[in-house]
């Protein structure tokens, strides 16, 4: 008989007034005895929609039925068999608008909570001597991945569990993607991406870091290498600012550069060479997880206020409904139907504050969301010190600079088609961001694999 | 790993190193630079390539000890290696077509204009090379600057060489005497590159100028290196490093490089604390 508990099982997390003063990881995961309480709550349905909720079609009622009898690395081998992430898509995925919307229980009560019970498997796993992948016999093809980060890395791993000899070349020190220079410490450690970045080795990809495909080599020099198809994941990593005047103050970043100098280059450890602003008053502008990950980051390296100032209402917001209650949570203020006028500066050009309009919600805009209105005389100044633009990214040019023959969109996206990622040059494949523009990570990993299928089948019909 | 193939004292705080780093070597192109990190945890630098051999995939570069990550760097011997080294970043300089040419470097910029030097010399284009230093001491790669010019004059600000004057000053002085540029190509401080365009500006002499900004990747992803250029924001990494003089904001610009100064100096502090005691337990 199934647990019919209508909430789901409690994940244990650090106190709000404790953990945001550090960067440990906020929520602490279930205790095997949580997990198979929760597992119980799976009424294993036949017709299973919580598979047709994820992007890369993780087992989910099987893996459920194997964390309910305790057999904790089954459901690990249950989940890797379709996606090579889990303990970074159990921590980082959308679970409510995906898997965890479709749920039968999520109509009378909460689903079950899947996206915690795969972060449990997965760090079971990892920490119970799951055994290392073997590199499986090679057969003799050259693949090339472009970035190293959730899309590339998905591609990479399943085409060498096929067999492929695959090259993935990251422009940074460091493989991961936003796994390692934005999502932030205390969200998603970097311990755990780095262990999946190892999984991707002993099934023998091979990472080139400091390689900037298109200066250091562009995609026709790889091909030219012996590479006989390549994916380009190379991500959306270019900000957005927000288009008025006084942006270029100190003080101002975009959330990219905050997240990268704590993240990546550990700002946020005592003694780090990486200078960052240890600002008292904060502003972040926009609503998604970005400027979730960003505000947190700020109130944890010491600001006193901090503020989310997004120009839609609470309900528009696109982050996870999880970081929006933990940002509340640790004190981050929300200035709903706000917009930016102006960032203010002192004669040391300093950053002082910034001019704000109130907004109202008008007529829905050609994205269905009803379109924020200024309200005729509402400006008003907040006092700040530091303000961060995290308003978006959209894809780098390099690629398509440097890619005769590669067919980009209006908005700099390469054009590849969902099912296959197949683009306008013959043998180049791409996915994620770079093509849709900023999206998920679960995302960016379903393109992944279907790419690497369709690399698959593209290499065979070539032979 | 990058391993240093050479390493030389060009003058009291400016070292030469030349690096190893093939995939670099291959594609530089004058005008380009790179990003290194000393070890593990330190902080992204960008510097402008010096010199490269695309058959031994050797790069130069070249660099002032001023700052913490410089210093650490500049403490590593021959056989030594660099953590990471990442290039060739920024567009390379557009040189094709230049007849005549003003190169104009001050201090360490001498050395980043010497590759454009050394191109153009090449490439049978006239180069009037005009160097500036604080005093003869601290004059570096004569040599080199003597064999990629037609007409080299350096100046101290001293008048120790027994050419006392800005770069600038000859600049004019050799504008006036007639000499038709086809562009001035400036680099070295903010400021002197400013004052540079200030002279071309009358005379309506295209001017690059090279901006050297703060920045963590070098992509263009982070957007800390963003200049105002003729009212529109860009990016040094991936719209430059190369701009129009004539164009570029360089009051902000010179605000921006100023924005960690005291976190900088924060970080030279803690490395000599470290050093000394270092030396006390050696002790």
């Amino acid at each position: 008989m199934a647990n019919m508990n209508p909430n789901k099982m409690p994940m244990p997390e650090q106190a709000p007034d404790v953990r945001n003063k550090n960067f440990d990881e906020v929520t602490l995961g279930y205790t095997p005895e949580m997990a198979i309480e929760e597992a119980q709550r799976c009424l294993n349905c036949k017709h299973k929609p919580c598979i047709t909720g994820c992007p890369v079609q993780v087992k989910i009622p099987e893996f459920i039925a194997l964390v309910a009898e305790g057999k904790f690395l089954e459901a690990a081998a249950k989940i890797k068999e379709t996606s090579s992430l889990p303990a970074v898509c159990g921590r980082v995925c959308p679970q409510e608008t995906q898997c965890e919307q479709k749920c039968v229980r999520g109509i009378k009560g909460e689903p079950v909570a899947i996206g915690r019970l795969e972060r449990f498997v997965a760090d079971y796993a990892r920490e119970h001597g799951e055994e290392k992948p073997v590199k499986p016999a090679s057969n003799g093809h050259k693949c090339a991945i472009v970035g190293a980060g959730p899309a590339g890395l998905t591609c990479a791993g399943d085409l060498a569990r096929m067999g492929y000899e695959v090259t993935v070349f990251e422009a940074l020190h460091t493989a991961g993607g936003v796994l390692m220079y934005g999502i932030p410490e205390f969200r998603l450690p970097k311990e755990i991406v780095q262990k999946e970045i190892d999984t991707l080795k002993d099934l023998g990809v091979e990472f080139v870091l400091n390689f900037v495909v298109g200066r250091s080599e562009t995609i026709d020099e790889l091909f030219e290498d012996g590479y006989e198809a390549i994916f380009v994941g190379s991500g959306a990593g270019l900000p957005s600012f927000l288009g008025v005047p006084g942006e270029n103050a100190n003080g101002v970043y975009s959330a990219n550069e905050y997240l990268t100098r704590i993240n990546l280059m550990k700002a946020y450890k005592d003694g780090s060479d990486t200078p960052i602003f240890h600002a008292h008053k904060v502003a972040v502008v926009g609503g998604g997880n970005v400027a979730m990950d960003a505000a947190r980051c700020a109130k944890r390296m010491g600001a006193e206020e901090v503020y989310i100032v997004y120009r839609r209402s609470e309900k528009e917001l696109p982050a996870r409904l999880e970081e929006i209650h933990h940002a509340k949570e640790e004190g981050i203020v929300f200035k709903f139907l706000t917009a930016p006028l102006e960032v203010l500066s002192d004669e040391n050009y300093n950053v002082t504050g910034m001019k704000c309009q109130q907004m109202e919600l008008g007529e829905p805009d050609a994205s269905g969301r009803r379109r924020p209105v200024p309200v005729e005389g509402s400006e008003f100044t907040l006092d700040l010190d530091c303000v961060i633009a995290a308003i978006g990214t959209s894809p780098n040019p390099l690629i398509r600079h440097t890619t005769p023959g590669l067919d980009t969109n209006r908005k700099g996206c390469i054009i590849a088609d969902d099912e296959h990622g197949i683009t306008s040059k013959d043998g180049v494949f791409a996915g994620g961001d770079a093509v849709t523009g900023a999206a998920t990570v679960i995302l960016a990993m379903g393109a992944g694999k279907r790419a690497a299928a369709a690399m698959d089948e593209y290499i065979k019909n070539k032979q | 790993m990058y391993q240093i193939l050479k390493k030389q004292t060009l003058n009291a705080n400016t070292k030469l190193m030349v690096i190893d780093a093939p995939h670099v070597a291959r594609k530089a192109e004058p005008g380009q630079f790179i990003i290194l990190r000393v070890s593990e945890d330190g902080e992204r630098i960008p510097l402008t390539i010096a010199d490269y051999n695309r058959e031994t995939g050797a790069v130069t570069i070249i660099f002032q000890e001023v700052g913490a990550t410089t210093m650490a760097l500049g403490a590593l011997n021959e056989g030594d290696c660099l953590h990471d080294f990442v290039g060739p970043l920024g567009k390379a300089s557009e040189l094709e077509g230049l007849k005549k040419v003003a190169v104009v470097g001050g201090g360490l910029g001498c050395a980043i204009a010497y590759p454009q030097a050394k191109k153009l010399h090449e490439m049978g284009c006239e180069v009037d090379l005009i160097a500036g230093f604080r005093n003869k001491d601290i004059i570096i790669l004569e040599d080199e600057m003597k064999a990629a010019s037609t007409n080299l004059y350096i100046m101290t600000d001293d008048g120790s060489n027994g050419n006392k004057g800005f770069v600038t000053d000859k600049l004019k002085e050799l504008i006036d005497a007639g000499n038709q540029y086809d562009a001035v190509i400036a680099i070295g401080p903010m400021i002197m590159m400013k004052f540079v365009s200030e002279v071309t500006r009358p005379y309506g002499i295209k001017t690059i100028v090279s901006m050297n900004t703060i920045m963590v990747d070098g992509t263009g992803m982070c957007g800390g290196c963003r200049l105002t250029v003729g009212g529109e924001t860009k990016f040094a990494c991936v719209d430059g490093p190369d701009f129009d003089g004539h164009l570029v904001d360089f009051d902000s610009a010179m605000r921006r490089g100023a924005m960690y100064k005291a976190q900088e100096k924060q970080a030279v502090e803690r490395r000599e604390d470290h050093c000394n005691l270092y030396k006390m337990e050696v002790k």
